[in-house]
């Protein structure tokens, strides 16, 4: 297969249409513009629609109205325009509907920085909307990983009814690197929505009266809501039991522990592999599902073996240190290096302040 | 083996097609390759720039705070890159525009660019005798693979392809009688 | 004893609506559930229904319905449209949502001339949440927001949707109506015909309807009725704005 040289979005672009999306809304935003430029061409080629909404607000809804229809489909923005998408995202997993999201990260908070970052991750994994709202998070490291989340989060969207959120960043969306593309799929192969979509009759989860269809995020009593509720607990059970992705590198005698996600476990292998090379003994675990967080590898760190977790972020204060600290033995010290603001973190920097806290 | 690389200079002058050209030509040849470009506000305030690391292995960080090599197309990239190469690293500068030189004891290649493009008859392939020169110095790209790349990058414009072809050739050249 | 008149299938009889007595929105729905059965596609129709009274009717309807958040339901019909084109598409919505929370996704998508229908309840007040000043409310109109009465100073002047609406290229059909009597009611029912039919060919269509709300207004339904023809429809005068053939 010919690996092409793409660059991030453009790649991320290509897959969501490999994959089967046929409806893409979104604003211009830095720096995830190839996105929905690549799409506006290419959509309309595969006998899909593109609209450049009035705002990653109507963008949102855009993505909420397509996706009742059983399309697949999808937006992507950065930093503050995933603030204004919140409260679609919100109504798309209120109401059940499959849609993916890539965020290609910026600095903040507010208007922030166009330069890349990994300041979304709360946001992202723990409240992308109001009312509780959680969305199954991905973060690729590199263009191709990026190609086969984004391949896959329509898969997983669809699976579970929900939001699948690519968590990316300015690196990522913006380099080039090699990259297989995954085959076109077919559209008649994929799943099954005929009944609950809003485009049908009938009986179904969301019907009412005999054949009515209804779509929507609001529950006529508190008791109804609820019920809900422990609908979308259960699956988040479900998630976190078969669901977690992560990548252990040069883990098994690991005395010193990277965790970083994304752009900054790239920069941590690099370390790795450099403390390696003088004889220390680096490792690095990388969450690939942020949500759910993979729980179990950081709770399995024996702390007779482990002398440290050390997360790289590219984010100021540390936002993943937070689930990282919550399951690891509170016996091995955690710290936190970490750039912000744009200010991509580099390896030698990294080395040199891991290398203190030694 | 990893190579780290930096170009940088004004807009216009072809920093983001050599390192392109680079790249796809290692990617081309089963190689991994990352290119990185600066964009937005760093791109502000006289450089344009972007980092290219070729390797036979998986290619960790994207980015990084020093380099093997040093493509420096005008005065201020020279100013604000000429502290980020590695011990023994090597830079080639475009003297047609950079007047400072590196001290003592650090390998670089002056490159008269402009003048050599002039001397061939057409002064926008001064970027294919930068690359030409960096072919040479880093050593880890096949000079006819390049050259497919670079007219694959002029399709269309058949008639520009002696030229371009002559210049890397110059560029060669000019590393090797320095 | 043979039935002349009665409920379409569009709407169910076994329940009742929960608009106030006086309320104009339900004249409106039920023109709306009368055509649409009338015009045989009862079962390819999806109205978006957002948030406020308007969509009230949703629990009384038999017809496919999606919920949107305030303001935002022209842009779930563009999503829904662009995706499903056998599908008709119908936004109901009232002053507050279209008008104030809404403008922008209302603007765009009869800017983009989406292939909807957008039928707008002019109540000049926010019903749902109990009568404050809505960007419709007339000036002088007392509200919960303006107890001494709206004025243009701190609140601005009543927005006209329906001529703004009109200004931009893409709308093929654009009118308003109002339901404050039988004969206009009448009148409303042949622009909804009218509006429903243009989306049927391939448009966009809106239709502002002036309505009543005693509720929001402290009024009897008579002062209500009243009011509408010497001061609402003074500031919102009917008739069709535009028509494209």
């Amino acid at each position: 297969m010919k690996k092409e040289f793409l660059k991030g979005n453009e790649a991320m672009a290509e897959a969501a249409v490999r994959a089967g999306c046929r409806f893409f809304a979104g604003y211009p935003i830095t720096p995830q513009n190839e996105i929905p430029e690549h799409l506006s061409r290419r959509l309309f080629e595969v006998g899909g629609e593109f609209v450049q909404a009035e705002s990653e607000v109507a963008a949102s809804y855009m993505v909420y109205g397509s996706s009742m229809t059983g399309t697949r489909c999808m937006t992507s923005s950065s930093g503050c325009g995933l603030a204004l998408k919140a409260e679609g995202i919100g109504y798309i997993t209120g109401a059940r509907l499959p849609a993916v999201v890539i965020n290609v990260g910026r600095g903040g908070p507010g208007l922030g920085q166009i330069l890349p970052s990994q300041q979304d991750y709360l946001s992202a994994t723990k409240a992308p909307s109001n009312g509780g709202a959680r969305a199954f998070v991905l973060a690729p490291s590199n263009v191709q990983e990026a190609v086969d989340l984004v391949y896959e989060a329509f898969d997983i969207a669809d699976k579970y009814r929900c939001v699948c959120y690519v968590l990316t960043d300015g690196v990522i969306g913006n380099m080039m690197e090699g990259v297989v593309l995954p085959e076109m799929r077919d559209l008649s192969s994929l799943p099954d929505k005929s009944d609950w979509v809003v485009t049908k009759r009938g009986p179904g989860p969301n019907t009412q009266f005999g054949n009515k269809r209804i779509i929507t995020s609001w529950q006529n009593t508190g008791e109804e809501l609820e019920a809900t509720n422990q609908v979308f607990a259960d699956m988040l059970e479900g998630w976190k039991a078969n669901e977690t992705r992560y990548e252990a590198y040069q883990m098994d005698d690991a005395e010193v522990v990277f965790a970083a996600y994304g752009t900054s476990a790239r920069v941590a292998k690099t370390v790795v592999n450099k403390m390696r090379a003088e004889g220390i003994k680096a490792g690095l675990l990388r969450p690939i599902t942020l949500f759910p967080f993979p729980e179990k590898p950081f709770e399995a760190l024996d702390a007779a073996k482990v002398k440290k977790v050390i997360c790289l972020e590219m984010s100021i204060p540390g936002q993943l240190i937070e689930d990282v600290r919550a399951f690891v033995d509170k016996k091995i010290p955690v710290e936190h290096f970490g750039r912000s603001g744009g200010v991509i973190l580099k390896p030698e920097e990294a080395y040199e302040a891991s290398k203190k806290m030694l | 083996m990893e190579k780290s690389l930096l170009i940088a200079g004004f807009g216009g002058q072809g920093v983001m097609l050599i390192g392109k050209t680079l790249c796809l030509t290692a990617n081309d040849n089963g190689m991994n390759a990352t290119f990185f470009p600066a964009y937005g506000t760093a791109q502000r305030g006289g450089t344009a720039n972007c980092t290219c690391i070729i390797s036979d292995e998986e290619i960790g960080s994207p980015v990084c705070e020093t380099f093997d090599n040093l493509i420096v197309m005008n005065e201020p990239s020279y100013q604000k890159f000429a502290p980020t190469l590695k011990e023994g690293g090597e830079i080639i500068l475009n003297s047609s525009m950079v007047t400072s030189r590196p001290a003592d004891g650090v390998k670089y290649y002056a490159i008269d660019s402009i003048k050599i493009a002039n001397d061939l008859g057409n002064t926008k392939v001064a970027n294919m005798v930068i690359l030409g020169a960096y072919i040479a110095v880093a050593g880890n790209l096949d000079v006819d693979q390049v050259k497919e790349q670079v007219k694959h990058a002029l399709h269309g414009k058949e008639a520009l392809f002696d030229i371009n072809m002559k210049a890397i050739d110059a560029g060669i050249a000019a590393v090797k009688s320095a | 004893m043979e039935k002349i008149f009665g409920l379409p299938s569009t709407v169910l009889e076994q329940m009742t609506h929960q608009f106030c007595p006086g309320c104009g929105h339900g004249i409106v729905d039920s023109l709306l559930m009368h055509e649409l059965e009338e015009m045989g596609v009862k079962e390819n129709t999806a109205i978006v229904w957002p948030v406020g009274c308007s969509p009230m009717a949703g629990s009384v309807s038999t017809i496919n319905q999606v919920s949107a958040a305030h303001g935002r339901a022209a842009a779930v019909a563009t999503g829904l449209k662009r995706s499903s084109k056998d599908t008709f598409v119908i936004c109901y919505q009232g002053d507050g949502d279209l008008a104030a929370i809404g403008t922008a996704e209302t603007i765009h998508a009869a800017n983009r001339g989406e292939n909807i229908t957008v039928i707008f309840g002019n109540n000049s007040i926010y019903g749902m949440t109990g009568g404050q000043m809505a960007p419709t409310t007339m000036l002088g109109q007392l509200s919960t927001t303006t107890q001494s009465g709206r004025n243009s100073e701190q609140h601005g002047n009543p927005i006209r949707m329906a001529e703004i609406i009109a200004g931009l290229e893409a709308p093929k059909f654009v009118a308003r109506y109002s339901v404050h009597d039988a004969k206009h009611v009448m009148q409303t029912k042949q622009g909804i015909k009218k509006a429903l039919e243009v989306n049927k060919n391939g448009g966009y269509s809106f239709i502002e309807v002036v309505t009543m709300c005693p509720t929001g207004w402290k009024m009897t339904p008579e002062q209500s009725v009243k009011k509408i023809v010497e001061e609402n429809l003074k500031v919102f005068p009917l008739g069709v704005l535009k028509e494209v053939d």
